[in-house]
This record gives C-alpha cells, sequence and structure tokens, in this order.
C-alpha cells in the first residue's frame, strides 16, 4: 500500500524503480571505467559484449531464483538450492563421464533428464517435510543444504568430475540463433514459469496460501499440495541452474556448484519487490534483481576493486537498495528534508487499514 | 453538564486513505465524567477517528486539544502516556505472554533494575480481582478465552492512570453478564472522572450507559446528542441516514416459508451422533433444503465447533454424517465444498479474507479452488460475477481490485458471502455473520438469508443475538456447555425468553467464561 504522497510521486514510488536507477547506475559507472564496456558486437554469428556477459552469468542465478520467488511466496524458504543444483550437476556429469562417446547427443540428453530427476526427488523431499509432515521450512530445506553437498560429494566419490562433451557443453557456453545458450534457457525458464503462475490460477492461489494458509484451507484449497509443488518446482529450477555451471567449467565439483547461490537468489527475490513473508511476488522484479546482483559481482571484478573489500562493497550496494526501496524509510528522508511541520506519517504502512 | 469545560476536544479532523476519504472534518468533545458513545455504520469512521486520536494515523488537517492543551501524539504509547487508553475492538495482546505479563509489559515494576515477578503477579492478581475476574495470572494469556483476553486489555487499560479511556467494540465478543460486568466497571470509572468514549454497535448497551452520543455517518459528523434527548428510532435514522423499516418487512418475507412443506423428503445434510473429543459432545442435527436452521448458545457452549465439524474444518471422531440420505466421510474442507456446503467463519480476518489479494480475487477464491488452480475462471467471467455481487451486496468502495483488507468489517463480510455464494452452495453455514457490523448491512444480509431460504438454499445460522436467530430460523438448535441440548421449532409460541430459559435452566456455571 502507497500512501498517497508516495502515489502522486508516480514512477518513483514503483517497487522496480529503485533497483532498476541503480542498476543503470552500476552500468554507467562500468561505461565511464572502461568506455568498451557497452559495446557489442557480432562476431561469426554470436554476440559478444560485456553486457552479453553478464546476461549470460546471471542465467543460472535467474533460473534459481523463479523457482524461490514462488516459494517465498507461499511464506516458505528453499536453502537447499545450491546443493540441489550441485547434485544434478554431478549427476549428469557422472553419467556423461561414464559413457564411451561423451560427445553423443543421445548420452547428454539421457545426463540430463537422470540429473532432472534426481532433483525432482530432492525437491519432492523438501515439499514432504514442509507440506506433509510441517517442519519449518528453513529447518527443513537446511537439511537438504547440508546433506545435498554430501551427496554430490558421495556421487563424485570425492573427486571433481571432468567431462569433454561438446554437446554439454552448450548449455553453458553455447550459442541459439546468435544469443549465448544460457540466455535462451533462462527467457525460456521466465516465460515458462510466467505462464504457468499467470495463465492458470496457480499464481493466484500460491499468494493466497502466503498470505493466509488457513484462510485458502477454509476456501478449499489444497495448501499442502501447492505447498509441495514449489518446492518440486523449485528444486527444478535449481537442477537446470547445476547444469548450466557445470557445463561452463566442463567439470562438477560437488563442493563449489552453486555455493551460497540461494543467498544470491533470496536477495534476487527480495529486491524484486516480493516479501520474505510470503504473499505477492513478482517474477519480473526477481529477474531484475538476479541482474542487478550479477552486475555488481562482474562490476567488482571489471573495476578492479581490491578483492579484499570486493565482498564489502557488494554488502554496501544491497544494503542501500533494499533501505532505497522502503517506502517507510524514504518517507523518513523526505520527511528530515522538509522541513516545515509535516503530520507525522504512518510508518509501517505495510499493516494499515481503513477500518470501521 | 456544559458549563464544564471538555478534558477532550478534537475539532474539524479530516483524514484520505488512498481511494478513501475516511473523515472529513469531524468534531468531537468528550467531558471528565462522561460516558460518550461513538455511534455509525460500518465505514462511518468511529475506527479511523479513534486511531486519529491515538497518534496510530496522522491527521491530513484538524486539531486535537487535551485540557486547552494542543496535542499530536506520536502513537498508542505516547498517548497512553497522556492519559488516553484505548482497548480495541480486536484484542491486541501477545498470547505467548503470562496474563500478569500482558498487563504489565512496558512498566513492569523493578526492584534494582530486575523485573520484580512476584510483585507483578500480585498487582495483576488484585487488579484482576478488582473486576471479579479471577484467572491465574502466570498463565499464558493465549490459554484464556476471546472474552477472559478482552477484559485483561480492559484491566490494562484501566490500570494505566487513564483520563480518556476508549471502549472500541469491546463487548462484540462478550455474552450478556460479561458485557454487565463490563458495564459495572465503565459506570465506576465514570464516577471516578474518567471520560470514556464507548463505540460499539449494541444500541440497548448505549442507552443502557451513555450519556452523550456522536453519531458519524461516511466520514462526517451528523451531530451530538444528549442520550436522553434522542429516542433509539431517531439514532437509527441518524446512522443510517434513511427511515428504515426494512426489518418489519423481513417479517413479511419470512412468515411465508411452510415447515411442513420444508419437512417432506430426505434431508439435505443429516448429523447422527457426531461429535470431536474436547470440542463438542456428539449431537444429531438434520437441515431440510430451503430450511434456515439457527444455533443459539452462550459464547464457548460449541455453536462454531458444530459448524465446524458440518464443513470439516475440524474432523469428527464420532457419529455419522449423511447428504442427501447417503453417508459420506467430510475429513476436509475440499469434501464439503465437493458436496455443496459452504462456510463463512466469525474470524474475518484470520479464516475467511486473504487480505492482501483484491476483493474480486477473494471473491473468486472458493470457485477458483474448487477447479483446480489449471481451470483458472476467463477473466471476463470474474469480472461479471465480482461485478454482480458487489452491486447486488452493496459493497463499498466498489473498487474490485482494491486490497481486502482496506475495507471495512461489514464490508470484509460481505466480500466472504459473495465469495460462497457465487459457488452456489446448498448448504451455507453463517457463523456470526453480523457481528460487528452496522444495523444497514445486518439487515441486508438478513434479507439475504430469508431469500435465499425461499430459493432452496438451506442455512446453518448462528449468531449470538437471538433476535436474529428467531426472525430467520425455522428450527432453533440450543446449545449449553458444548452439547446440543434440545430443538426448538420456531412458531408463534416461540420468543427469546424460552430459548434463554433452555440456555440458561441446568446451567451450574453461570458467569463463569469457558477458559
Amino acid at each position: 500500500m502507497s500512501t498517497v504522497r508516495a502515489r502522486a510521486a508516480g514512477v518513483t514510488s514503483h517497487r522496480l524503480f529503485w533497483p532498476l536507477v541503480v542498476l543503470v547506475l552500476l552500468l554507467v559507472a562500468n561505461a565511464v571505467y572502461r568506455p568498451s564496456f557497452l559495446s557489442i558486437e557480432l562476431k561469426n554469428g554470436h554476440l559478444y559484449g560485456s553486457l552479453i556477459d553478464i546476461v549470460r552469468l546471471s542465467a543460472p542465478l535467474i533460473l534459481v531464483a523463479l523457482g524461490m520467488s514462488l516459494v517465498i511466496a507461499t511464506g516458505g524458504i528453499d536453502l537447499s538450492v545450491g546443493a540441489v543444483a550441485a547434485v544434478a550437476g554431478a549427476v549428469a556429469c557422472l553419467y556423461i563421464s561414464e559413457q564411451p562417446d561423451q560427445n553423443s547427443l543421445g548420452v547428454v540428453l539421457t545426463a540430463v533428464a537422470l540429473g532432472f530427476g534426481v532433483a525432482l526427488l530432492l525437491g519432492a523431499w523438501n515439499g514432504i517435510l514442509v507440506a506433509g509432515i510441517g517442519i519449518q521450512p528453513i529447518i527443513a530445506t537446511l537439511i537438504l543444504m547440508v546433506a545435498g553437498r554430501g551427496l554430490a560429494q558421495l556421487i563424485a566419490e570425492g573427486q571433481i568430475i571432468t567431462i569433454n562433451s561438446g554437446p554439454y557443453k552448450v548449455i553453458g557456453v553455447g550459442h541459439l540463433l546468435t544469443l549465448p545458450f544460457a540466455i535462451v534457457i533462462a527467457l525460456a525458464v521466465t516465460l515458462l514459469v510466467a505462464v504457468l503462475t499467470r495463465r492458470t490460477a496457480l499464481g493466484m492461489i500460491i499468494e493466497s496460501v502466503g498470505g493466509n494458509a488457513e484462510a485458502s484451507r477454509l476456501a478449499g484449497i489444497r495448501s499442502r499440495r501447492i505447498t509441495f509443488l514449489v518446492y518440486v518446482v523449485s528444486a527444478a529450477c535449481a537442477a537446470i541452474a547445476g547444469f548450466m555451471m557445470t557445463a561452463n567449467v566442463s567439470s562438477a565439483d560437488g563442493n563449489a556448484v552453486g555455493l551460497w547461490v540461494e543467498l544470491d537468489a533470496i536477495l534476487a527475490v527480495v529486491i524484486g519487490g516480493t516479501a520474505l513473508a510470503g504473499g505477492r511476488f513478482y517474477l519480473g522484479g526477481t529477474v531484475v534483481g538476479a541482474l542487478l546482483i550479477q552486475t555488481l559481482t562482474t562490476s567488482v571484478y571489471a573495476m578492479n576493486i581490491d578483492p579484499q573489500t570486493s565482498l564489502l562493497f557488494k554488502a554496501v550496494v544491497v544494503i542501500v537498495v533494499c533501505l532505497i526501496q522502503a517506502p517507510a524509510f524514504r518517507a523518513r528522508f523526505r520527511r528530515r528534508r522538509s522541513v516545515p511541520v509535516t503530520p507525522v506519517e504512518p510508518v509501517g504502512t505495510e499493516k494499515e487499514q481503513v477500518p470501521a | 453538564m456544559s458549563e464544564r469545560h471538555p478534558v477532550l476536544t478534537m475539532t474539524a479532523i479530516s483524514k484520505i486513505f488512498p481511494g478513501v476519504r475516511a473523515l472529513d472534518g469531524v468534531d468531537l468533545r468528550l467531558f471528565p465524567g462522561e460516558v460518550h458513545a461513538l455511534m455509525g455504520e460500518n465505514g462511518a469512521g468511529k475506527s479511523t477517528l479513534i486511531k486519529v486520536l491515538t497518534g496510530v494515523y496522522g491527521t491530513d488537517s484538524g486539531t486535537i486539544t487535551l485540557d486547552g492543551d494542543e496535542v499530536s501524539f506520536s502513537g498508542p504509547m505516547q498517548a497512553t502516556a497522556a492519559g488516553v487508553s484505548t482497548v480495541y475492538q480486536e484484542v491486541n495482546l501477545l498470547p505467548n505472554l503470562s496474563v500478569a505479563e500482558n498487563i504489565y509489559i512496558g512498566r513492569e515494576p523493578r526492584r534494582l533494575g530486575a523485573v520484580n515477578w512476584r510483585e507483578m503477579r500480585r498487582r495483576a492478581q488484585e487488579l484482576l480481582a478488582r473486576i471479579d475476574l479471577h484467572i491465574d495470572v502466570s498463565e499464558l494469556l493465549g490459554n484464556y478465552s476471546l472474552a477472559v483476553q478482552q477484559m485483561v486489555a480492559i484491566a490494562r487499560a484501566v490500570d494505566i492512570r487513564a483520563r480518556v479511556l476508549i471502549l472500541d467494540e469491546p463487548t462484540s465478543s462478550l455474552d450478556a453478564d460479561e458485557v454487565a460486568q463490563l458495564m459495572r466497571i465503565m459506570r465506576q470509572l465514570r464516577d471516578d472522572g474518567i471520560a470514556i468514549i464507548f463505540v460499539t454497535h449494541f444500541l440497548d448497551q448505549v442507552y443502557a450507559i451513555a450519556d452523550r452520543i456522536t453519531v458519524l455517518r461516511n466520514g462526517r459528523l451528523v451531530g451530538e446528542y444528549l442520550t436522553s434527548e434522542l429516542p433509539q428510532i431517531a439514532l437509527v435514522e441518524k446512522m443510517i441516514g434513511k427511515e428504515l423499516d426494512a426489518l418489519e418487512r423481513l417479517d413479511e418475507a419470512t412468515s411465508g416459508g411452510d415447515r411442513a412443506t420444508l419437512e417432506q423428503g430426505t434431508p439435505l445434510v443429516a448429523a447422527d451422533g457426531l461429535g470431536r473429543s474436547g470440542s463438542v459432545a456428539p449431537f444429531s442435527l438434520t437441515i431440510h433444503q430451503g430450511e434456515v436452521v439457527g444455533l443459539a448458545g452462550l459464547l464457548g457452549s460449541g455453536r462454531t465447533e458444530v459448524a465446524r465439524l458440518f464443513f470439516g474444518a475440524d474432523r469428527a471422531d464420532a457419529g455419522r454424517l449423511a447428504v442427501d440420505g447417503a453417508p459420506v466421510a467430510i475429513r476436509n474442507p475440499v469434501a464439503a465444498i465437493d458436496r455443496d456446503i459452504a462456510f463463512c467463519s466469525e474470524n474475518r480476518r484470520t479464516e475467511g479474507l486473504v487480505g492482501e489479494l483484491s476483493v474480486r480475487e477473494n471473491i473468486i477464491l472458493a470457485m477458483q479452488a474448487a477447479r483446480g488452480w489449471l481451470r483458472p475462471v476467463p477473466r471476463r467471467r470474474q469480472d461479471e460475477l465480482v461485478q454482480h455481487w458487489i452491486k447486488a451486496l452493496s459493497i463499498r468502495p466498489a473498487d474490485p481490485e482494491m486490497p481486502v483488507r482496506n475495507l471495512s468489517g461489514g464490508n470484509q463480510q460481505k466480500v466472504l458471502l459473495a465469495r460462497w455464494l457465487i459457488t452456489e452452495p446448498r448448504l451455507l453455514i453463517l457463523d456470526e455473520p453480523t457481528r460487528g457490523i452496522d444495523i444497514g448491512a445486518k439487515t441486508e444480509i438478513q434479507r439475504l438469508v430469508a431469500q435465499l431460504s425461499d430459493g432452496g438454499m438451506a442455512v446453518l445460522f448462528i449468531s449470538a443475538e437471538l433476535e436474529e436467530v428467531l426472525r430467520l430460523s425455522h428450527k432453533v438448535a440450543v446449545m449449553r456447555d458444548r452439547q446440543l441440548v434440545t430443538e426448538l421449532t420456531n412458531d408463534d409460541s416461540l420468543d427469546a425468553a424460552r430459548v434463554m430459559q433452555v440456555i440458561a435452566s441446568g446451567s451450574s456455571q453461570e458467569g463463569s467464561v469457558p477458559a
């Protein structure tokens, strides 16, 4: 709920205004630092350039964050996405590494199907713990966050699986219709999730469950099924991200693949305007959030910021984004600027009501 | 009384919310030692005025003076410190803390910097004893009934040295004894010189206790009157803004129902020894097509529990349920909805609506749930349905895309009703559908119930107001101490006195509150 004043302010009050401003500022800063940053060129029918790289590198995060959006909308959270990505990548790479012809398309498709299947099982496991048994999501998925890493290492027998498979590599670094294949996949999955939630009633039902679970149950919604479903979708998204990350480097390291991606994903969802308490979710916002985070990561490297301070730099930018996004914070700032007697503005407008 | 100086004056108060002008130049004055009733329909601006006074909301214009000094509170804490205490309609306490902690939170008695728990408990016990509430103050508040929680909230507000006490519909969840107890406390406080603002929908209570009445309508001031100079019917007219004989017309509408024809054939729903341990004792009850069955009884007598068993909101552990003569197991709401049973909970906010979703989404929710998420209700169909019911139930503001939490209580109730009516149920269970809403909306809902039953819908109607139950029902089932004690046919000989007698007779625990 925006206040009258915020509404009057128009565009600036849109929930994506400030994340987009920061995104543009970061891009401008990069362009100033290195003018070639904004250039995009066509080589051998493929698009190249820093901007393309940013989008390509953010593809796995976008995927994970999409699934995370749905989970968060139900009022839950999925900490296991990084581990699931690692397991899916390890399963796929292990299968490929054991085949005589690693370049066969059939082998790669089978490998991806296997990895995807295992990920769906892991998602179902999360779903059963949360929806079936009723364990708090943060605890339920924490189990798999830890155990999944162990599972990934078990699959690889403690080694880093290295493969040499042309078709698999395409997932990470290939091109389709001049675009990097990873971008095409991210785009396709984004569209798929958008259609799945917004062209059906799934999105509204997820928001209803996240907004008021008991009221939803009494309206005849099978909340448990919906909750179960979002954890499966989240794991499926994580699996695709896992394939991308392992294809990128043609190897699967159970310890490194998707490490901490769950935290970036949660951040992307929140920057995108979806509240951690559940309810309304915004897929477009999530994509913007993921792009912002990847741009930040890339900028830190590109601008040669001292590696020792890079994490702090990232943290500062994230805090700034989150703060200026909060209506309460902006209201306070505005009040301080306009000195004359302004009436006390309600803080925490989220809970405001017009009662009887 | 008018020579004295008012302790509190609010002048030309305006407050605007997005899309709603909640208050428009409203005045209010309050004298020490009086009970001042603030009256108006839902959405008239009563709660908003109180929240402006206590600093929950800022004003858009207007001034507030307390003892002649202009004030502007930044929030309830500051208002309380200045002597303006509030007990809100919905209990605003912490169920996971003890009763004593709830009373003294933020002002715990201390010794050498540490909280003096024994002193806190002792004082809480004393305080509650003053209002004849004898409970264990170290028990968690959440373990007590809503009524007890309400009383604790009042005790807490009274204990803080208040000069102005605001009671925002304190009686809406209390039974008759508790109301009498509360009124006694109010008189006691008034005699001590405290000024009390009393917001309620119960006219009888206003005339029993209020010295002065201020009436609001649609965010505007209608006027301030001495209770003794304003007859009840005049008050109702001022609140509604039009002369209303709808209640009488309603009586004619329902008197047409002929019981003999109703009882023919198999009952739509029949409970046989249905029960749930710890919730409600096994009971038998049949509901026929087109029949309105009233469920009467005191707060906590098991009315809601009966409704929840019919709907599968709770699982029965004894007895059988038959729909259309065929035995069915209704283990969850989905199973009940499949059999065309609908249930409007009394707790609109926690068990009814999804506040964040729009009016439109809330209305189509049950229909959508029944279709499954893969078959969305086409948007055009949604808009048609929603427009139709917004108009038919005069839901205000008539904006389908407004988040439902921005609506007033009565309008929220209508949204909840609309949700179930579009599913075209054969049995509609209404749990306190008119609680906390104004006379206008109340009449509309009563008339709707009569119409629906004339159209063949069966209704299980639960209400604390006996008059309402008697006006609408063909038969009345009476609950007492979580047992269905009797069924009374609602013929000419049945009146409120007889039902009350049934409710009261044999009840040894009169006056005590089920915890």
